[in-house]
């Protein structure tokens, strides 16, 4: 069996955290508004989130998880409302980290417990851009203010506070959710023991913020885009939204990858048709991740989250710019992963990272798996990236 | 061209001997005729490198060594720390900060799991962005010799620590020595247990030729230790003829 072909655990079976009902938390009202990174003030905030296992008498081995670009709280199981809620995808698959998260599995419920919350602006049950404004009983569109991996954090807080968690065992995320994991080490050093981050760097490269940026042109100039206010139109900005992920995943993926998986084959014919349909195999597949993506995601979040990985610099936010002394902030054992052929959170910017703990003499562990998977590598490559999660929080203790 | 093996008879050892005595070392004669006789009877058969029951290399000599040498609390950096085992000592008896350096994915893996902070790296390109004097110690084990530019290393190991300690094996030792010159081959020794071809070792030198290295770049020898006819002793003047092993603790003068 391939790598590709995948095989998920039915809800019954023993290595599933089974079916799985969201939770919303009010964390923001009038009384108490949200005050966001750039100044401004947000209420009612609302963040959905999942949790699995148990949290111990001690309440000591919680594991916060970290979504990416277009990820949820729905990180393990089977959703258990997915008909309720109109997110019928859900039903086909679980979570997007099932093949980590689970009884006996390398994030073990039976001792971990573990919680996954949706970012502000996203589109999966927290506030964003597609809920409704109380001051005008209208979506917010792109009115909703920005919003930063910063603000994220500090709502994550606050949901832990609610939840009366006082400490982290482990913050973890891939990507964005790296991100995220590395600004919960650095903003609550004193909470988090140990933290890993996985194909994530102090901040996303040059060429990464470039390609953001032409996401969010094609969703822009999409001529239903209209100023982000489409809500009740009868179109949505889908072209646009199919671009810009279409692009994003040329990113995930390596050319290596892209030769193993699809060379310059042609889509189900033996010849050309000499037009511009859709010709080679590769072609075909950017059009279903484009296609496919425009069901489950709202183009206003999109512009929202990319610009919360174009925004988030560790050094700037934690150290002036020097990254080694925002670094010697962090009291965790940090454990930093990258893959050798992702380009968009480069091995090279991986590593830049290491060296800045090394710099300050926090213990940091730098491991650079071989992989043609590209970004993707750290969903793909399940089992290297579960052994490492695994056998570094055994240690932790 | 058949060539013919090196014909080793009593006589030609003999003849051997004489050269040996008159034209090399003069410190040769320290070393005693039975163990040159029992080694010449014995070459060519060397011993592989030696191994415990389970298959793993012995215990690393230079380990206690080092144990005793860094203090309490100290900072570490383990450049080539393989599986982390040293460091997971150093960590829980002497309370070090502990990073390790090592290559090997496999390795890197052991120390995950053993709980040693590692960086995966080859030290062929060098620390680059390691701090001044950020470690109390740098060491290299068994390393040097393995490395495109050991002179680099050095200097990097000297730059990122205020003292640093390698290790490594003797070309110059004695049996080293005779085992080139009797079967004219490449040695094959306990510590040097490779083939030509498939030897990581592609800098091989002498004792000496460190001592003059470590001369001409300002570099003193801090303590040193050998590892000599399997007895671990403080390094002396005539160790370039008797040491297998070398461990020094090096600083900047």
């Amino acid at each position: 069996m391939s790598k590709n072909e995948k095989m998920y655990d039915s809800p019954d079976s023993a290595s599933s955290v089974g079916w799985i009902k969201a939770k919303v938390a009010r964390l923001a009202d009038e009384k108490n508004p949200f005050r966001l990174q750039s100044g401004r003030e947000l209420f009612p905030v609302d963040v959905e989130y999942e949790c699995y296992g148990k949290l111990s008498r001690k309440r000591d081995n919680v594991v916060l998880i970290g979504h990416a670009l277009s990820g949820d709280a729905h990180a393990a199981g089977w959703d258990k409302n997915a008909d309720a809620s109109g997110r019928l995808w859900r039903k086909r698959k679980p979570g997007w980290w099932d093949s980590v998260i689970g009884p006996g599995k390398a994030l073990d419920t039976n001792k971990y417990f573990i919680i996954c919350s949706n970012y502000l602006g996203s589109c999966y049950g927290t506030t964003g851009p597609s809920s409704v404004n109380p001051a005008t009983g209208q979506e917010y569109g792109i009115s909703f203010p920005v919003v930063t991996v910063s603000d994220w954090t500090r709502l994550q807080k606050l949901l832990l506070d609610q939840l009366g968690i006082e400490r982290i065992y482990a913050v973890i995320g891939g990507s964005l959710g790296g991100q995220q994991a590395l600004e919960w080490a650095l903003a609550y050093p004193d909470m988090v023991d140990n933290c890993v981050v996985l194909a994530a760097a102090a901040r996303l490269s040059t060429q990464g913020v470039a390609f953001n940026a032409v996401g969010r042109y094609s969703i822009m100039n999409d001529p239903n885009f209209a100023a982000g206010d489409y809500y009740h139109a009868s179109a949505r900005p889908h072209n646009g939204l199919a671009a810009a992920r279409m692009l994003a995943h040329i990113t995930y993926l390596s050319d290596e990858g892209m030769i193993d998986k699809f060379g310059r084959r042609l889509q189900d014919k033996e010849k050309p048709d000499f037009g511009f349909g859709v010709e080679f195999a590769v072609e075909s597949y950017l059009d279903y991740q484009g296609r496919s993506f425009v069901e489950r995601f709202d183009a206003n979040s999109y512009l929202y989250i990319t610009r919360a990985m174009d925004y988030y610099d560790a050094a700037e936010q934690w150290g002036e710019g020097d990254l080694v002394k925002a670094c010697g902030r962090t009291r965790a054992r940090m454990l930093l992963v990258s893959f050798s052929s992702d380009w968009l959170y480069s091995p090279a910017d991986t590593r830049k990272l290491a060296l800045a703990f090394c710099r300050c003499n926090r213990p940091v562990s730098l491991v650079e798996v071989p992989s043609s998977f590209g970004h993707d590598a750290f969903l793909v490559e399940a089992e290297t990236v579960g052994r490492l999660l695994k056998s570094f929080l055994a240690a932790g203790k | 061209m058949r060539r013919k093996q090196d014909n080793v008879n009593q006589q030609s050892l003999q003849a051997l001997g004489k050269l040996l005595l008159g034209k090399i070392d003069p410190s040769l004669l320290g070393i005693g005729s039975t163990k040159i006789v029992d080694f010449l009877e014995h070459v060519g058969s060397s011993a592989p490198r030696a191994k415990t029951e389970s298959g793993e290399p012995v215990s690393r000599w230079q380990d206690a060594l080092i144990e005793k040498e860094i203090g309490k609390g100290a900072s570490v950096l383990d450049l080539g720390c393989g599986n982390g085992k040293l460091l997971e000592r150093l960590m829980r008896e002497k309370n070090v900060f502990g990073q390790g350096i090592e290559l090997d994915l496999a390795q890197v893996f052991e120390c995950v799991e053993r709980g040693v902070p590692v960086f995966q790296g080859d030290l062929d390109a060098g620390l680059k962005g390691f701090g001044d004097a950020s470690f109390d110690y740098v060491i290299l084990e068994e390393t040097l010799q393995t490395l495109k530019r050991p002179d680099l290393m050095l200097g990097e190991m000297l730059r990122v620590g205020r003292k640093g300690i390698v290790s490594f094996p003797n070309f110059a030792y004695w049996r080293v020595r005779l085992d080139l010159t009797v079967r004219g081959r490449m040695p094959i020794t306990e510590w040097l247990p490779y083939k030509w071809y498939d030897t990581p070792n592609i800098h091989l030198f002498a004792l000496n030729d460190f001592l003059d290295w470590a001369e001409a770049a300002a570099v003193v020898i801090d303590r040193g230790f050998v590892l000599s006819e399997g007895e671990v002793r403080e390094l002396r003047g005539d160790d370039n003829l008797h040491a297998e092993e070398v461990l020094l603790v090096l600083k900047k003068r």
